[in-house]
This record gives C-alpha cells, structure tokens and sequence, in this order.
C-alpha cells in the first residue's frame, strides 16, 4: 500500500521502523492530495509550507505519539496564524490569533497539518452544500455528497489525502460523514474533548472528535485530544483512560441493545439489512443482543432543532463586522449590521438564526425553548433507563447510503432526516462512534453506529474494534 | 380636598457595583483603568470565535460577600445567562450575565433618613460582564475600546422600598459604604464604578398600587440621583394632577438643564432572548466556602458606629461620621489603642486631619501623619507642654513635615509657658498698658478678661497657658 494511504497506527510504525522519513510520507500525501484535490474538494486550504516545516521538525525531534503524521482539521477549528473560514463568507479571511486546545495537544505530538478541511458553512448541515465555496464530493461515488457537515475531513481520510481527521459533531457531523464516506467516526461524551477554539454552533452540543482509517486510530487520537481543559468550563475534570487498550479486548457476553424506534419504515432496506447483520456478527463474537426502547426517539429532531438553532442564534451574533472578519458597508450602524449578515451568511446559517432568535423571543421561550428541554431531559433518561440493561447501543449511523448532490439540498427538512439516527446522541451527551459495515449495491458505504455510556468511550471502542476487526469493510479504498 | 391630591413616590434603584478583582470576570486581562485603547485584551473578552469564559473565582467570592454583608441568602444553585442584543461595545453579542438563579437573593440594609432608621429590601445580587465602551470623535465613524468589556459587575436590585429622594440619597451611601468596607468596590460614581438607575412612580398617600413606572438613567453622581428623582417625582405629580397619563419609558437625567429627558423609544425595544449560559456550568458554592467568606467579612458600619458610641462614649454625630469610611474608623481605633482619649482624638480627626485631608484631595489611606503623631500631640497638650492654640500649628507642621510633634515644639519654641513668674510680670504689663479696659472690667464688664487673655497670647505669640492666664488674671483685676 502506498503511503498516503497507511492510516495513524501503521504509518507510525512505518516512521518509526526509520528508511521513510515524516518529509517522504508528506510527498505521497501531497501527491496524492494534487492528484484528487480537484475532483474531490476536501479541503479549503492546504497548508503545505507549514507541513513540511512540521514534519522537518518532527523529523528532528522524533518523539511525540503523532511523530511526522500527516493529519487535516476540520476548519471550524482554529489554528493559530492559519486561517479557519468556517467554509463562511463571514470568516472567509480570518487568521485566529490563538490555537485551539485540541490542535495545540497534536502539536505537542508532534502533528503534521496538511489542510483545512470544507464543511457545511458553520457545521449548519448533513452534505457540505452549504459551504459557501464548494461542496466536497464522496471519494465512493464523485456525483453524491460525503455527508456533513464534516465532509471534508471524512473525504479526506476516505480517499487517502491523509493519514487522519478532526470533526466536530452536533448532530451526527462527525458520524454521518464517516458512515457515507466508509470510515471511521468517533464521537466522544460532551465534556471529553476541550472545545476552546471550537467556533461554536451549538455549545451544549458540539463536540470534537477523530475520523480516522480505524478504530485503532481513534482511539489514538482520542488519547491526544481528550482531557480536562482549564479554558472550556464545560470539559470534564476526569481521568484519561489509555483509549487504545480496549482495542483488542474481546466482547463476550456483552449485552447490545436494539433501539426498536431505530428500525422503522421507509429506512433503506440495505442499511437496515447490513446493520442486522453487524449485529448478527456481533453476536457470533459472543454478544448478546437486546431489544431496548428509546421512546421518546420521535421527538429528537425538533427537540434538537428548537435547542441548537437556539443556541446558534446567540452564538452567531458576534459576527456582526465591528471586530473581525466580514463587514459590508451601510449608511448607519443597523444597515451596516443588516448588510454584512445579509451577504456574509449563506441561507441555511440565516434559517437557523431565525429559528432559533423566534424560539428564544418573549413569549415563546416556555413553548419552544422551555419545552425543549424538557424533551431533552426525557431523552436523556430513555438512555439512562436502556443502559440499564445493556451495555452498548447499535443503530445505523444514517438511514441512508450517500445522496446525490442536490438531492436534498432544496428541501431543508429531508436534509434534516439524515441526522434522525445521530442526533439523540448529541441530546443526550453520551458518546457514539460510526464503523463501517457494508456497502449498497451500488458500492457506497454503510455505517454502524455504536453508543456508549457517558465516558465509557473504552466500551464503544472495545466493540467497535472486536466488530471492525472481524470483518473487511475498513479495508476496502474507494477507487478513484 | 381628598387623599389624591397628597402623592408619595415609589423608587426602586438598580445598582451596577464593579468588583475590584486584578482581572476579567471571564479572562485573564487586566481591569485596570485608564490604559490605552484595547491593551487589555485577549480572544475572550474580543469575542474571537471559538474562545470560552472561564469564571473568575474572585468575582464570585465578592459576591456573595456583598450578599452576606446584605443579609442575602446565598444561592445553592446558580447559573449565567445570556443577554442578547447588538451594539458594537458588546463583542460577543450577548452579555453574560444572570437571569432566574442569582447568586444572592431576599437581602436588605438598613438607612438613616430623617433620624429613622428604615430597611430596604433588596430583590436580588447578580454577577456580569461589562461592555466595552463607544468613542465618538465626531468623524463619520465610531471607535470601540474593549478594555473594559469582561470587567467583573455585581447588579444590585432593591425593592420599591424608598419614598423620597433622600432615602435614595441614603440607601445609595449606605450600599457605597458597605461595599467600600468590605473591599469588593472602590465606589467611585463619577468614574463609573458605582452606577446607578432608577425606577420611580407616584401613587396617592396611602394607596397599596404601584403608579406606571419610569426609568431614569444617567445619574453619574450621589447630588445627580437626589436631584434627578426630585424632578421627576415634581413632574410626574404635576402630570397626574392635571389627569395626564404617566408613560412607562426611560428618561435620560440631563445635569446640564436640570430636567430629565425621554430617551429615543427605538432604543429600548428590547428583547433580550434570555437563555441559560451554555458555555459555563452552573455553580454550587460550597456551604464550607461560603461560611469562609463570612468570616472575613470585617465589622460592619453599622454595628461598628454602635461599638463606637457604647465603647467610646462617642456622640451618635461623631461615631457616624468616624465609621462612614473604614480606614478612619481604623485610623480612630488605632489613635485610643495607643492611648488618646477618644473624645479628643475625634475632635483632632473630624476637625483637622479631615481638613487637611480634603485639602490636598487625599484619603485617610495616603494620611502622611499617622495615629501615633496624634497620640503624642495630645500627649503634650494634656501635660501642658504646649497649648491648644499651638497645638494645631504643631499639627499642621507634623502632618506637612512628618516630624515627631516633640522635635517641631522644640525646633520651633512653642514650648507653653507655666512659668507662673514670667506670665506674671507679663499680664502686669498687659493691664498697664491697658488702663482704661482694666477699669471698665473692674466696673463689672466681665466679658473684657477675653480681651486680656488676648493680649497676652498676643504677646507670648500663644504659647501661655491659658488656664494659667486666666487664673493670674482673674487674680490680679480683682486686687486694686
């Protein structure tokens, strides 16, 4: 196998074997990375001269987990002296002056960044066609969307542009893109993972997190990012578990449970058959399988899209033309707020504001807001009750197999859909991890999403890992 | 003549109170003042996208100080809450502040206005974050400095518990007082780190419902809140009487005219979308903490001016006077701890060293003469070293030169003089040269022997002893 497609795990061991130097993989990266880059419109920007200057350094250094290891970040994420656009008109030119907690833990290991990567404008979608610059296209299949909103860093891992990924995730942004792009996606628990220079979408939401070749992978990545920061009041003050020991543990006797609510009619046949069989795998790996009930499933879409809109609306505002990044002129301050949020916003990021700035207004706020939560409480406590019972979770990641583009994009509330499986994950804090497990007829990628107690990311991967491991889906590359 | 034409106002007053922590309430950026343009600033308190508050600790503490120091209960459970509007000062386009859970609830003081003592009930305390600030130079832009956005505020809401100008006049003293002295705000109106609004409504005499109340801002001073609710209160009655209807707006006071103005209604259509602050976990101050913070709370003014009237034998005038300001009721203290009659040592502290002090513009903190001079210059009147007279001439000369009152009495002669031999032969001297007064007094104008003790002070530049004088001379018109 080339290099460029050698995943976190491997290339690490290519490094450190020595004969390959961190320079060398780069040069099969970027070589790789011009070759498709086109076509394939992962990134937003490519940092090459920074690249190579990192991986010289690695190169000098050695040490570090991450040595020499040529990974992408998603660009809602902000690194220091490198721009992060948000793929937004509004932050088009804007170069953060600080770096984010998680990119500043991989430079510490010794990281190679190689881009930024596209998303849905603000992470405000399921296909990348909210980008304002361009949609990425699903490495699998150049007519359909990767999924969203990181869809860059999934097309990225997917097609070999390098090594590994960060997302963010609200919704499913970082399952749903690796489930349609056939990798590997892992959410932590709210509170894992510092958000500090995370732009935020929704902050009782977002998370960051790893996509990656392997399970493996992701839990490397995971060991790096997760942790208590003492800029995020909101990470947790926990012990960091090593992520990586799981993986290789068996599942014996492990009980997995079956959302009925998860499996319902109209999903896609394939997806719906190739997850009963992953659960049949995962059963002959000695786990058992239980049917749980997550009632109140129905009412997660708009639950979540009361709260995140909500949330949204106020942090979006700051982008008003005053400090930083886009302003458009007017004749007095109001015009001059109006014009640059008329023209620095693209529409889907506007539906969500006006949303969410109705959900919060006097006299709603009980009816929308207020109730939301509400809902969320009681999600909450539908998992609390089915973790009672079992030990994981297994539902598909996505009820279906990657989209054409401009399939959806004109119908805000199927595009909606796409998050139906992810979303109540989010809602509810706990982490969730996509692994791929089959493919469509027509060879496009499917997803199994596995969900885990709160901070017990060590069960998700155990299971993960012992699924992954037992099949070959991971190994397949699509052809491009 | 019915009880509608007596009318009595109703003010609440909302208090904006800065605490004097050495940085943000969200950031690690300096609150000093003064410094130029955005030099106390970092991606925080900037609004950057993707930076996160961190609370300050500090601020907290402060808080629920001032809330024990008002007899407040403290909250158990607290959280922020996002105040959302637009205005360039505002960089993230919320203010944090608190909304449903404040730190400090159901609190009051009490005030002395017209010799009764009277409790004013306080709604709430809340913590927040200031605004940075406009500047209008007149070009056809406006500048914004953020140096002051994320400085820590308390929010101090009473309850329409005040009737007149005068006990708002009180009530703000007395919070000024007792922030002062529990050193969480150094209280200074004009340079805004004490601010203050108002709600004001008239009723008639007597009635149990609230008149349409009207906000007054703009008052930057104590003079400016008593003269301002005065006005309105004239006019609101004015208006009533003549069967106007009050409306509910917020009036601008105007010091220039005199007069308070309504502010441009587009500027209050506000609707602040409040929402629970995501972004910070809400707070439990441990119950151990909170009795901490107690304990340090020093004696307050109030009970101190008690102390001072009982221990001391001070009058009421006095002892309210001495512990209006901590530092002089310390500076007092430490005087009759090292031996000064109480009654005396007031008198030199209200009399002299406050003239002094106000002279050069300077607090009892900066005081260039210390308790011990003071101790020592009483000491030497009481011996009869030197006279009252000159004793204030000492006073001034040590609190100028800073020099023991010993070594200014002996530099400069002003040593009394007792010595009953040389006193005598100068009030012979004296009389004899004053023939004609000498009779007059003999005749029965006693009120003359002032004249005498005059002349002879004259003549000895003050440094007799005046009891002794007095003697001699009573002694010596009487004889012939």
């Amino acid at each position: 196998m080339e290099l460029h497609q050698l995943g976190v795990e491997e290339l690490k061991n290519v490094l450190d074997k020595g004969g390959v130097s961190p320079a060398e993989v780069l040069d099969s990266v970027f070589k790789r990375i011009d070759a498709i880059q086109e076509k394939v419109k992962a990134f937003v920007t490519l940092t090459r001269e920074q690249a190579y200057g990192m991986a010289a350094a690695a190169g000098a250094r050695g040490a570090g987990a991450l040595a020499g290891i040529p990974i992408a970040i998603k660009d809602n994420i902000c690194t220091k002296g490198i721009r992060t656009t948000c793929s937004s008109r509004m932050l088009e030119n804007f170069v953060p002056p600080y770096e984010s907690t998680v990119t500043g833990r991989l430079l510490e290991a010794g990281y190679v960044l190689v881009g930024k990567t596209n998303l849905d404008e603000f992470a405000m979608g399921s296909s990348t066609e909210n980008s304002a610059f361009f949609t990425t296209r699903n490495p699998w299949d150049l007519d359909r969307i990767p999924g969203g909103s990181s869809g860059g860093s999934a097309a990225a891992v997917s097609a070999g542009m390098c090594a590994a990924a960060l997302g963010s995730d609200t919704g499913g942004s970082i399952r749903q893109p690796a489930s349609l792009c056939g990798v590997v996606g892992l959410k932590p628990t709210y509170g894992r993972v510092s958000r500090h220079g995370l732009v935020a979408f929704a902050s009782s939401l977002d998370q960051i997190g790893p996509i990656t070749k392997t399970v493996k992978d992701a839990a490397i990545l995971l060991n790096i990012i997760a942790g208590h920061d003492a800029a995020d009041s909101t990470s947790a003050p926990m012990p960091i578990p090593d992520f990586t020991r799981p993986a290789g543990m068996d599942i014996k006797g492990f009980r997995v449970g079956i959302p009925k609510e998860y499996f319902i009619p109209g999903m896609d046949r394939e997806v719906e058959a190739a997850v009963l069989a992953a659960v049949k795998q995962l059963e002959a790996l000695g786990a058992i399988p239980v049917e749980v009930s997550l009632p109140h499933t129905a009412y997660a879409i708009a639950t979540y899209y009361i709260l995140a809109t909500s949330e949204a609306s106020s942090n979006l505002a700051r982008y008003d033309g005053v400090k930083y990044g886009f302003r458009a002129g007017g004749k007095d301050l109001l015009e001059t707020y109006m014009n640059t949020r008329a023209q620095g916003f693209g529409p889907e990021v506007k539906r969500r504001i006006m949303l969410g700035t109705y959900a919060l207004s006097s006299g709603y706020y009980e009816a929308y807001y207020g109730r939301a939560q509400q809902v969320r409480t009681l999600i909450k406590k539908d998992f609390e009750e089915a973790f009672k019972s079992v030990d994981i979770i297994a539902t598909p990641t996505s009820p279906t197999a990657a989209f054409k583009v401009g399939e959806k994009a004109a119908d805000p509330l199927q595009m909606y859909l796409s998050d139906i499986f992810t979303i109540s994950i989010n809602l509810a804090g706990l982490p969730g991890i996509s692994v791929p497990c089959g493919f469509t007829r027509e060879e496009l990628p499917i997803g199994l999403q596995l969900i885990g107690r709160h901070f017990d990311e060590e069960t998700v991967i155990r299971v993960a890992h012992a699924y992954e491991q037992s099949t070959d889906w991971h190994g397949r590359r699509p052809k491009l | 003549m019915g009880e509608s034409d007596i009318y009595e106002a109703v003010i609440g007053l909302e208090v904006h109170a800065q605490l004097l922590t050495d940085s943000k309430i969200f950031c690690g950026c300096s609150t000093k003042f003064g410094l130029p343009p955005n030099s106390q600033t970092c991606p925080v308190c900037t609004g950057m996208p993707g930076s996160l508050p961190v609370l300050n600790r500090k601020a907290l503490e402060f808080t629920i100080k001032t809330g024990l120091a008002m007899n407040c209960i403290i909250a158990g459970f607290s959280r922020f809450a996002r105040k959302n509007y637009f205005y360039p000062d505002l960089p993230k386009g919320y203010q944090i502040s608190q909304y449903e859970l404040p730190v400090c609830e159901h609190g009051y003081v009490e005030i002395n206005a017209g010799g009764k003592v009277k409790k004013i009930g306080l709604t709430r305390i809340h913590i927040e974050e200031d605004a940075g600030k406009n500047i209008h130079e007149g070009g056809p832009y406006s500048l914004v400095d953020l140096n002051r956005a994320g400085v820590p505020l308390m929010e101090i809401v009473s309850e329409p518990d005040m009737r007149s100008p005068e006990e708002a006049g009180a009530y703000m003293r007395k919070l000024r007082t007792i922030l002062r002295y529990i050193g969480v705000c150094d209280g200074n109106m004009e340079q805004g780190s004490l601010r203050c609004d108002a709600n004001v409504s008239v009723r008639p005499e007597g009635s149990g419902a609230f008149g349409t109340k009207v906000e007054l801002k703009n008052m930057n001073s104590f003079k400016f809140v008593e003269k301002a609710l005065e006005y309105e209160i004239k006019r609101q009655i004015s208006a009533v009487k003549k069967g106007e209807r009050i409306i509910q707006e917020t009036r601008l006071w105007d010091s220039a005219a005199g007069v308070t103005q309504p502010m441009r209604t587009k500027e209050e259509a506000h609707d602040y979308r409040y929402f629970p602050e995501p972004d910070l976990v809400p707070f439990m101050p441990a119950e151990e903490w909170v009795r901490e913070i107690g304990a340090s709370i020093p004696e307050l003014p109030d009970a101190r001016r008690a102390r001072f009237v009982q221990a001391y034998g001070l009058p009421e005038y006095d002892a309210d006077l001495l512990t209006s300001e901590r530092p002089l009721a310390e500076w007092f203290e430490e005087a009759v701890r090292l031996g000064a009659q109480p009654k005396p040592a007031s008198n030199w502290i209200m009399g002299e060293l406050m003239r002094l002090l106000n002279e050069d513009g300077i607090s009892v903190e900066a005081s260039p003469l210390a308790p011990a001079g003071l101790v020592e210059l009483l000491s030497l009147i009481d011996a009869g070293t030197i006279s009252g007279k000159i004793a204030k001439t000492v006073f001034e000369e040590m609190y100028r030169s800073r020099k023991p009152a010993s070594a200014i009495v002996k530099e400069k002669g002003l040593l009394q003089i007792s010595d009953e031999s040389e006193l005598s032969s100068l009030i012979d001297q004296v009389i004899g040269a004053n023939p004609n007064e000498a009779g007059r007094y003999r005749g029965g104008e006693e009120k003359l022997l002032g004249f005498f003790v005059g002349q002879v002070m004259k003549a000895t530049k003050g440094k007799a002893n005046p009891g002794m004088i007095n003697k001699l001379l009573k002694e010596k018109l009487k004889k012939d």
